[in-house]
């Protein structure tokens, strides 16, 4: 029993190729992270899982439900909350999740223990319109709206875009406390300090799907050395090492760079001897790959 | 049913809200009525006339009083000569002078003739030619005046006015022929047709715009469930209008109601699904309110400008005739004209109701499939 089983999706807009031949499968109680730059296809995908939009080609399957026959009762069983906030905005916190509640024929009583965690954080507001609160209570609000129904699968596309540090901590928390009752939760997001959050996760780029692993799995299959370089003149640094003959790979990666060479074995030393000739300054040690790392090197090879 | 209830719960919450929204279902349709049904008005009054009296005398006189008489003129000045008449009518002072020539009482003694010049300021056709035939109609009744008066026929040799054939009109279904008569009947279509139409073809494109629609969409919420849920508030908010505005129209402006209101009540009701249909259909063709609302704009001046609201279909070339065939407004003008001012029953107005129905089945068949495509 699989909560997603999607099998070589294609969806073009006029002539542009949105989603290329994508397959993968999301178990219940699972936290599938879809991952990948703007334009990447995550949320093609998700309004195809939602049945807001037909695949040109492929199958998939929504808690056991065909997406081409049985998109009603998908639509039963699912809670999607988009990327946009997509509530009125003229109506009260109150109003919105009795609308949402009522139109599955079910009650903010009834399913209350699913949406306590943040929608508690929303009751002082309640007869505010939906429209006045900030933009983490807004998130806050939408997923409360999206889980009203109890939904089978959840469907959050970046529910954390523009929400500050500490909403995004509970936010993360609520979600684990849904997988573990059985929820499936598919998740894009555009953070890659977010995929350790996630049971697997899947790397997009340009429509196609690069690589599914659980985030552990995607960090170890890096298999080359990757040095971590500190220095005060990063451009500098930059530059003099993409014309480093053994340089493969080099990249700022927020204050440090991030740099892989062509030889095996440890280069730390060559590599800080070679700066230090071109009188730059420098703090180099080898370091593990994260996500991100993987991501870029994962598009790299793609794209030759 | 649940659904359809939730729905519309939902809208007359918002549509409450909305301060826009009000200010069009409220105060707008007491605008129009208003004031747009006292300004829209063909008749002319007070219209600045000059008299050069060459012959001041008694004759000329009476002439001279009679105009005064009258509640279309007003008399501005007396110039001495056509020079000053012509200053004043280039400074936009009179609409128009007459020259009562030297030997007008004498002429008309000895030769049963005189001749008046009227000089009128064209530069607005329309009213040009209605200030000169209110001028005649004075004329004329001044010349039937004195020849009862003097026992004999006197002709004022200015143009060939009847000398046998008086002619007397009268006004059937609006008597006085009160402009008012006509036009408030019309803003009553006009009215239904922007509250109970257009909006909702805005209010449906809110939807998309603000994204709650992907939300609908994505819940078991069936698309026909959703377009009942959102039209019916309008039509119940149209069929609302319909009464205060014929309300307004019976007793503020006493337009006589001839017909059954039921009649008028069926009409508009099924009218309002016309409307709505077409509301429908632009918002399937709309991203945005504004585009929404520029196509009903375009719409609306096309539809009022082609349904005889100001100028009579009769008027218009043959194949302007045809086009206002496609004019759901038409219908409506025509139909609440003919009820309301001729007491019209559901025979007479067969062929307008019969054409809105067909429209109305039309666009809205048209207008579900875009729809269901679209969204």
């Amino acid at each position: 029993m699989k909560a997603i089983i999607v099998e070589n999706i294609v969806k073009t807009y006029q002539k542009v190729l949105a989603v290329n031949n994508v397959s993968f499968e999301v178990e219940y109680g699972e936290i599938f992270g879809l991952i990948g730059p703007d334009g990447a296809g995550k949320t093609s995908i998700m309004r195809i899982l939602t049945t807001l939009i037909l695949p040109d080609s492929g199958a998939f399957q929504v808690d056991n439900f065909d997406g081409f026959k049985q998109f009603k009762e998908i639509r039963k069983s699912i809670g999607y909350m988009p990327g946009r906030f997509s509530l009125y905005p003229d109506l009260t916190v109150r109003e919105n999740i009795n609308l949402f509640a009522s139109i599955f024929n079910t009650s903010i009583a009834e399913n209350y223990h699913l949406v306590k965690d943040i929608y508690s954080q929303l009751e002082p507001f309640e007869n505010r319109p939906a429209g006045k609160l900030s933009g983490g209570m807004k998130q806050k609000l939408a997923l409360s709206c999206a889980l009203i129904h109890k939904p089978n699968i959840l469907f959050l596309d970046e529910p954390t875009t523009g929400v500050d540090a500490l909403s995004r901590v509970e936010f993360w928390d609520m979600l684990k406390k849904l997988k573990y009752d059985g929820m499936a939760i598919l998740v894009s997001t555009p953070y890659m300090d977010e995929v350790s959050k996630c049971d697997r996760i899947g790397l997009m780029q340009n429509g196609n799907m690069l690589k599914i692993e659980s985030p552990k799995n995607i960090e170890e299959d890096f298999r080359r050395n990757l040095y971590a370089i500190k220095t005060e003149q990063t451009y500098l640094v930059l530059e003099t090492l993409k014309s480093y003959k053994y340089t493969d790979t080099v990249f700022a990666f927020g204050e440090s760079i991030h740099y892989t060479d062509k030889r095996i074995e440890d280069v730390s030393v060559s590599i800080f001897d070679y700066l230090y000739k071109n009188h730059l300054n420098i703090e180099i040690k080898q370091i593990r790959a994260n996500v991100e790392d993987c991501f870029m090197d994962l598009m790299r090879n793609s794209n030759e | 049913m649940r659904i359809i209830w939730i729905i519309l719960q939902k809208e007359f919450k918002q549509i409450f809200r909305t301060k826009i929204m009000l200010g069009i279902i409220f105060v707008m349709p007491l605008i129009q009525l208003f004031i747009l049904a006292n300004a829209l008005t063909f008749d002319i009054k007070d219209i600045k006339i000059s008299i050069i009296n060459n012959d001041k005398s008694q004759m000329s006189n009476q002439l001279v009083n009679k105009i005064n008489a009258s509640e279309f003129f007003k008399i501005v000045d007396y110039p001495n000569t056509t020079k000053q008449a012509e200053l004043l009518m280039d400074a936009g002072k009179t609409d128009l002078y007459i020259v009562i020539p030297n030997n007008f009482e004498k002429d008309l003694f000895r030769e049963q003739s005189a001749k008046i010049q009227i000089i009128v300021n064209s530069i607005d056709g329309t009213k040009a030619g209605v200030s000169f035939n209110y001028l005649l109609r004075i004329l004329t009744q001044f010349q039937i005046d004195q020849s009862s008066n003097l026992g004999r026929k006197i002709t004022l040799g200015l143009t060939e006015l009847p000398k046998i054939i008086e002619i007397k009109t009268s006004n059937w279904f609006n008597i006085k022929q009160e402009y008012k008569i006509f036009m408030v009947p019309g803003l009553v279509g006009l009215l239904l047709t922007l509250i109970g139409g257009f909006l909702t073809g805005i209010n449906i494109v809110r939807e998309k715009e603000i994204g709650t629609i992907e939300q609908i969409n994505v819940s078991p919420i069936r698309k026909i469930q959703f377009i009942i849920g959102k039209l019916l508030p309008f039509w119940i908010l149209g069929m609302f209008e319909l009464f205060v505005a014929m309300s307004i129209a019976i007793w503020v402006y006493e337009v006589p109601f001839l017909g059954s209101p039921f009649v008028i009540i069926v009409f508009a009701g099924i009218y309002l699904t016309l409307v709505m249909g077409i509301g429908l259909l632009i918002s399937t063709i709309s991203e945005t309110q504004q585009q929404a609302m520029f196509v009903t704009w375009f719409f609306m001046v096309v539809f009022i400008l082609l349904s005889g609201f100001f100028s009579p279909i009769e008027n218009m070339p043959p194949i302007i005739q045809k086009i206002t065939l496609f004019n759901p407004l038409r219908y409506f003008i025509e139909m609440v004209r003919l009820v309301m001012l001729k007491g019209s029953g559901f025979a007479d107005i067969k062929f307008q109701l019969e054409m809105t129905i067909a429209y109305s089945l039309m666009i809205n068949f048209f207008a579900v499939i875009m729809y269901r495509k679209t969204n």
